[in-house]
């Protein structure tokens, strides 16, 4: 009896949970094995809407964008992010100035933000522009309209808006470095740099598998990024998987390849959280 | 100064530009007519800043048909943020206090599939919960965006705050129900007193996160309440003829302000806010 408020408590949320979060969940993973198209159907298929969806091009091209703008953006941030994080930890003035302007991205929406960069890299208002003013008549930035490179340009404002929380993570990471090993390695002269390779940074890898999972599972479900930076074009050169299902669900109407598409990723972020369970597992063993 | 230092102090210089320009570029359109963006470069100092643009983003930039300016999404989002905010850290809270204070059984069941369930995408249950929401007849309504807001933010606020009730000494809780307290008075005068820095770090977390929301607003809350993410992407990608890029600007300008000020008024507890919510326990 001790708990029955407690209980009564957690119950909606409970049910919420089973119900909006695994029952929905279930609920595509099973639309997305019978013959629904624009309508549900309930006739079982198999798998043919996956070897549909996976002989699509347009899935095709979304699903192979997905990883390389997940590599990129995941080496791109997490490189930049721990760089500013070991510059800022050599007690530089003006941390706070740093911080606040390496933070702020943070805060901005992705629609703001895809916009913003998409002024930034148009070519005829953004860089393009201005480096042909500069004198410069034939310089070339049109990534952001090319078909073979507008994902590229996605990563740009993907680091961009992602950097800041890397750096934050590692940092707090480096502050809580116990002070005895830089006062023994300054003892024994050893350059600071090779102190954070072979030191420090060894000691964080728990942290950096931490970004490196976060930076991955946000790569998964990226949407607004593309909608409001390429709208996934030119024609559907950027599309990503998750504008994909929006627009299977809501505007073409095809909720079976929709389901399908939405299952893969599903399984994606299963994927990309892998190496956090493989982590503690190995912790809860030892 | 060594050389390292130096050469650290321009990355670091480097680094501020990169991150500042886009806000820059926007903030210094937004201040410029017409002519001066079509004459010079989106990278150039205003010569006659004036808030013409800001004037016309706010009240008469048009979303298709209608020409009412960014204003009538300001508006939505507000009346969206209000409660989706209050309820949903308020349920984080009790429901963190419930799990951590008085472990009832199954808390770790439930603790591990909310945690789950704070990864899987929104496309993933999206349409099954657009079935559900137009069966109760909540689809396309205020009321519905925000029942939507509440339950994709239980995982998170209630993770949030099961971890500050966990890191709490055992002894609070057994004292109080010695002296006769129940569930709810240590609740409200035990737990919630201590609780304001974990209060404001769960309140930064979803005014940003519900502010910049985009893809529910676009689906649960219809065209009436649609959001202001929502309402500036159809400024802004549905322009016909010549891009107003002064009023683009501004209307982006004015979309991102709210959590920008939320951001420079908050400081630390915005990154401890955006970490927590990262890291998820």
């Amino acid at each position: 009896m001790r708990s029955l408020a407690a209980r009564l408590v957690l119950s909606p949320t409970a049910l919420i949970t089973l119900v909006c979060f695994y029952g929905c969940a279930v609920w595509t993973a099973y639309i997305s094995l019978t013959r629904s198209s624009f309508f549900p159907n309930y006739e079982f298929s198999g798998i043919a809407q996956y070897t549909r969806l996976f002989s699509t091009e347009r899935w095709n091209v979304a699903y192979a964008n997905m990883f390389i703008f997940g590599v990129l953006l995941v080496a791109g941030a997490l490189a930049l992010g721990i760089i500013l994080a070991l510059m800022i930890d050599r007690n530089v003035r003006g941390e706070g100035f740093f911080r606040t302007i390496m933070l702020y991205p943070l805060a901005m929406s992705f629609i703001v933000t895809g916009l913003a960069w998409q002024w930034v890299l148009s070519p005829s208002i953004g860089v393009q522009h201005f480096v042909r003013d500069l004198g410069f008549p034939d310089f070339t930035f049109d990534w952001v309209a090319r078909q073979d490179r507008a994902i590229y340009t996605l990563v740009f404002a993907g680091v961009w808006h992602q950097a800041g929380l890397i750096m934050a993570i590692m940092l707090a990471g480096l502050r809580g470095v116990d002070r005895d090993i830089w006062k023994a390695t300054r003892i024994e002269g050893i350059p600071v740099w090779r102190v954070y390779l072979g030191i420090v940074l060894p000691m964080l890898r728990p942290l950096v598998v931490t970004c490196v999972v976060l930076l991955s599972v946000a790569v998964v479900k990226s949407y607004d990024l593309v909608v409001a930076m390429t709208g996934g074009g030119p024609g559907f050169a950027s599309d990503l998987p998750g504008k994909f299902v929006v627009e299977f669900s809501f505007e073409r109407a095809n909720i079976g390849q929709a389901s399908a598409a939405a299952v893969v990723m599903l399984g994606s972020i299963f994927a990309a959280l892998a190496p956090y369970f493989y982590i503690e597992m190995r912790r809860k063993a030892t | 100064m060594s050389v390292g230092r130096i050469g650290l102090y321009i990355f670091l210089a480097g680094a501020a530009l990169f991150f500042a320009i886009p806000l820059l570029i926007v903030v210094m359109t937004s201040l410029k007519p017409m002519d001066e963006i079509r004459a010079g470069s989106i990278f150039a100092w205003p010569m006659a800043p004036g808030f013409a643009a800001w004037v016309k983003a706010w009240s008469s930039a048009c979303t298709g048909l209608a020409c009412n300016g960014i204003q009538v999404g300001f508006w939505n989002s507000f009346q969206i943020l209000i409660p989706s905010v209050v309820l949903s850290v308020s349920a984080g809270a009790i429901n963190g206090y419930a799990l951590a204070q008085w472990k009832p059984p199954g808390a770790n069941m439930l603790l591990t599939a909310l945690m789950l369930g704070a990864f899987i995408p929104y496309q993933v249950i999206l349409y099954p919960m657009v079935k559900i929401m137009s069966n109760v007849g909540l689809y396309n309504s205020l009321p519905g965006i925000v029942a939507i807001h509440i339950i994709f933010g239980l995982p998170v606020m209630t993770l949030i705050f099961r971890n500050f009730y966990a890191g709490l000494p055992d002894e609070l809780l057994k004292a109080a129900r010695v002296d006769g307290a129940g569930f709810w008075r240590i609740f409200w005068e035990i737990m919630l007193p201590i609780s304001v820095n974990i209060l404001v770090v769960a309140v930064i977390l979803q005014v940003t996160g519900i502010w910049n929301d985009y893809l529910l607003g676009l689906i649960f809350a219809g065209r009436e309440y649609a959001p202001m993410t929502v309402q500036l992407n159809l400024i802004v990608n549905s322009q016909m003829g010549e891009q107003e890029h002064n009023v683009n600007m501004a209307a982006t300008l004015l979309t991102a302000l709210p959590p920008l000020l939320v951001y420079v008024a908050s400081g630390r507890y915005f990154v401890r806010g955006i970490t927590a919510g990262a890291v998820k326990g």
